[in-house]
């Protein structure tokens, strides 16, 4: 499913839509394949399904261990088009990956192997679209989503360029940081929200921190979609039993879920 | 001399792999620098800094001994005799003075063994600024005499745990950090790699190393030397000593750490069997495997011991105006023993790679000529490392190794 499909149904509903992040292979590959369609079942309108690196500069230790455990367990970079053709159909499959594992795979045939499994659009968190070249041309000729971030120190300029780089929606990192639950609340995203509205009539997605509903449900006020992953990895992180980390899942889903509808 | 383009590629290498929230700060950074170049104020306080403080310029020095032995006129740039050891000093020192200049109160850095961490550090004291410094875990246990440096003259050392606790990670800490504090924080970067400026910008303070050695050589010899060598960790030595010969008739080669040998995979030697990638903001040659995850590297030499190289050199390798080969453990240390016998110095040992490098290349040039070695910097770090290699440290021991 294309990831304007979902944003169509989200604002028929006069919603923001739910963005559930989980790296491909952890907790294993097959619970990985296992949780994603939990977060389906539970309410999550998009998936995003992350490539484990071994140099994730931008994540924070959440993600960073999650992804250490899937690289420990020999997690392969095409393994991750297994996940998202296991999960495809239901809702939009996303890839979020570091530059480096995309380039080495081949730009065009990572491409044609994504879209072939099923895949929606790449979210690239160390590539802008200046570097882009390769990637711009790629996901024309295989139709498929880019979705390149902003942030609180972009310029209008750098806006403006970014989001017309973007097809699907635009990816808002709305604090100056890595990605990890937070307790406080941004003062910095609604402006940034703002901001980038003033330049793309696609949807901004926000990444904050996000961990319960009623935060999920705050970003929602001024958010198109709300995406949660520290919060979601870490319903894995402090249990080695999977299953109750699968219950845990469920709970949060669902919880968060209920936050972006009210 | 060879200007990357405005996004910092030097042909389909360097450039900004970075999370768009640092892209504002490298564009800050960026101009300040450029605008501290052509600033003559800048450049006179920088040099009175480097002469007053840094010891510099530092001697060039023609090592006979070692010289009758190599067949060819081995000249060495003695930056191992620089305030702190070596020639970082240079390159933190002039971040250090563009930190001021752009208002910014706070560093970080990154640092393996800790030799970077130390020269950080000093140059934070100096100037009064904060500074933290993100070093591998293991690093921190293996290295503890640089912690204390490190912390004496005021630094915080934090100890990184993810990945494989070393310096990749501490460097990718060092990131992590600096998008959320950029206001304030200049990350003071160890060396010629990152994403642009920081490759030039590290280039650009440590070119005074072969300004320097042109200068003294043509004084002194009267000639350019027919070769310069220099070993090649991240690069900042090696790109200090060549960029005042690259418009030159002279051959510049980089020495790598072989590690155990190429064949081993047990080598930090990015350029020789590594492939293109990106690794920490730069396309460049990395250490990686099938599916493009960084390999860990493997030196006797804390300061070689990176899994990529800064993207100038590759760029210098791909077009053929460098040439960089491989020096394993042994060959380094065997030359680090033949400089101390041959000459009473005592290098570090990422210097001894050049010296091994320098010696085997000897025999390729025609009598008489002139290799200038970058002695990038001392050995009193390494003695922990002679001692268990050569098994010293016992009087009876006569030097036979291992």
């Amino acid at each position: 499913m294309r990831t304007a499909e979902a944003f169509a149904k989200t604002k028929a509903e006069g919603r923001a839509a739910l963005v559930g992040y989980l790296p491909a292979g952890f907790p294993t590959l097959a619970d990985s394949i296992k949780a994603i369609d939990i977060m389906i079942d539970h309410g999550a309108d998009i998936i995003e399904v992350g490539l484990p690196y071994s140099d994730p500069v931008m994540d924070g230790p959440a993600i960073q261990r999650a992804a250490d455990r899937a690289l420990a367990a020999g997690f392969r970079t095409r393994q991750a088009f297994e996940v998202v053709e296991a999960v495809a159909g239901r809702v939009p499959i996303l890839i979020m990956t570091y530059w480096n594992l995309v380039e080495r795979y081949g730009v065009d045939v990572f491409a044609r192997d994504f879209a072939a499994a099923g895949g929606a659009g790449l979210i690239t968190p160390d590539l802008i679209p200046d570097e882009a070249e390769e990637w711009l041309t790629a996901s024309d000729a295989h139709d498929l989503d880019r979705i390149f971030l902003v942030a609180p120190s972009s310029t209008e300029e750098r806006i403006a360029a970014t989001v017309r780089a973007c097809r699907g929606f635009v990816y808002a990192q709305s604090v100056m940081g890595v990605t990890g639950a937070r307790a406080a609340t941004s003062t910095a995203a609604p402006a940034l929200v703002e901001r980038t509205r003033a330049h793309t009539d696609l949807p901004i997605g926000v990444g904050l921190g996000v961990r319960d509903g009623d935060q999920a449900a705050e970003v929602a006020s001024y958010g198109d979609a709300v995406i949660v992953g520290s919060a979601i990895v870490g319903c894995y992180l402090e249990t080695d039993d999977i299953p109750s980390g699968h219950q845990r899942l469920a709970d949060l889903t669902a919880d968060l879920a209920a936050g972006v509808r009210r | 001399m060879p200007q990357p383009d405005v996004f910092g590629h030097w042909g389909e290498f360097g450039g900004r792999f970075v999370p768009e929230a640092l892209i504002a700060a490298l564009e800050e950074l960026d101009i300040a620098h450029a605008k501290a170049l052509e600033d003559p104020g800048f450049q006179a306080e920088f040099d009175r800094l480097l002469r007053e403080y840094g010891n510099l310029p530092s001697p060039l020095y023609r090592a006979d001994r070692l010289s009758e032995e190599a067949g060819v006129e081995i000249w060495l740039k003695r930056e191992d005799l620089n305030h702190t050891g070596a020639h970082k000093i240079r390159n933190v020192l002039g971040q250090a003075l563009l930190t001021k200049r752009m208002g910014k109160t706070r560093v970080i850095a990154e640092t393996g063994a800790g030799q970077h961490g130390v020269a950080a550090a000093t140059a934070a004291a100096y100037f009064g600024f904060d500074c933290t410094v993100y070093m591998g875990e293991e690093d921190t246990r293996r290295q503890a005499l640089n912690v204390a440096r490190m912390q004496l003259l005021g630094a915080e050392v934090v100890p990184v745990t993810t990945g494989s606790r070393t310096l990749k990670d501490a460097m990718n800490e060092a990131l992590r950090e600096w998008v959320a504090t950029v206001d304030n924080t200049h990350y003071l970067i160890g060396s010629v790699g990152g994403p642009h400026p920081f490759p030039r910008l590290v280039r650009d303070y440590c070119r005074g190393i072969g300004d320097e050695a042109r200068a003294q050589l043509l004084e002194r010899a009267g000639r350019l030397p027919a070769a310069v060598a220099a070993c090649v960790g991240g690069g900042s030595n090696a790109m200090g000593a060549f960029t005042a010969f690259l418009d030159d008739d002279v051959k510049l080669y980089g020495f790598e750490a072989g590690g155990e040998g190429l064949d081993t995979g047990r080598t930090a030697a990015a350029i020789n069997s590594g492939g293109i990638g990106v690794l920490h903001g730069a396309r460049t040659y990395v250490l990686q495997d099938e599916d493009g995850q960084t390999k860990e590297s493997h030196s006797i030499s804390a300061g070689l011991d990176y899994p990529a190289v800064g993207p100038e050199h590759a760029h210098l390798a791909a077009t053929g105006r460098a040439v960089y080969e491989a020096v394993t453990d042994a060959e380094a240390m065997d030359a680090l023993e033949k400089l101390a016998r041959t000459e009473g110095i005592i290098c570090a040992i990422e210097s001894a790679h050049a010296v091994a490098g320098a010696l085997r290349i000897a025999p390729s040039l025609d009598p008489g000529s002139i290799v200038l070695v970058n002695l990038s910097g001392r050995g009193d770090k390494d003695m922990g490392t002679v001692v268990d290699y050569f098994g010293f440290g016992d009087a009876d021991n006569k030097g036979d190794q291992q």
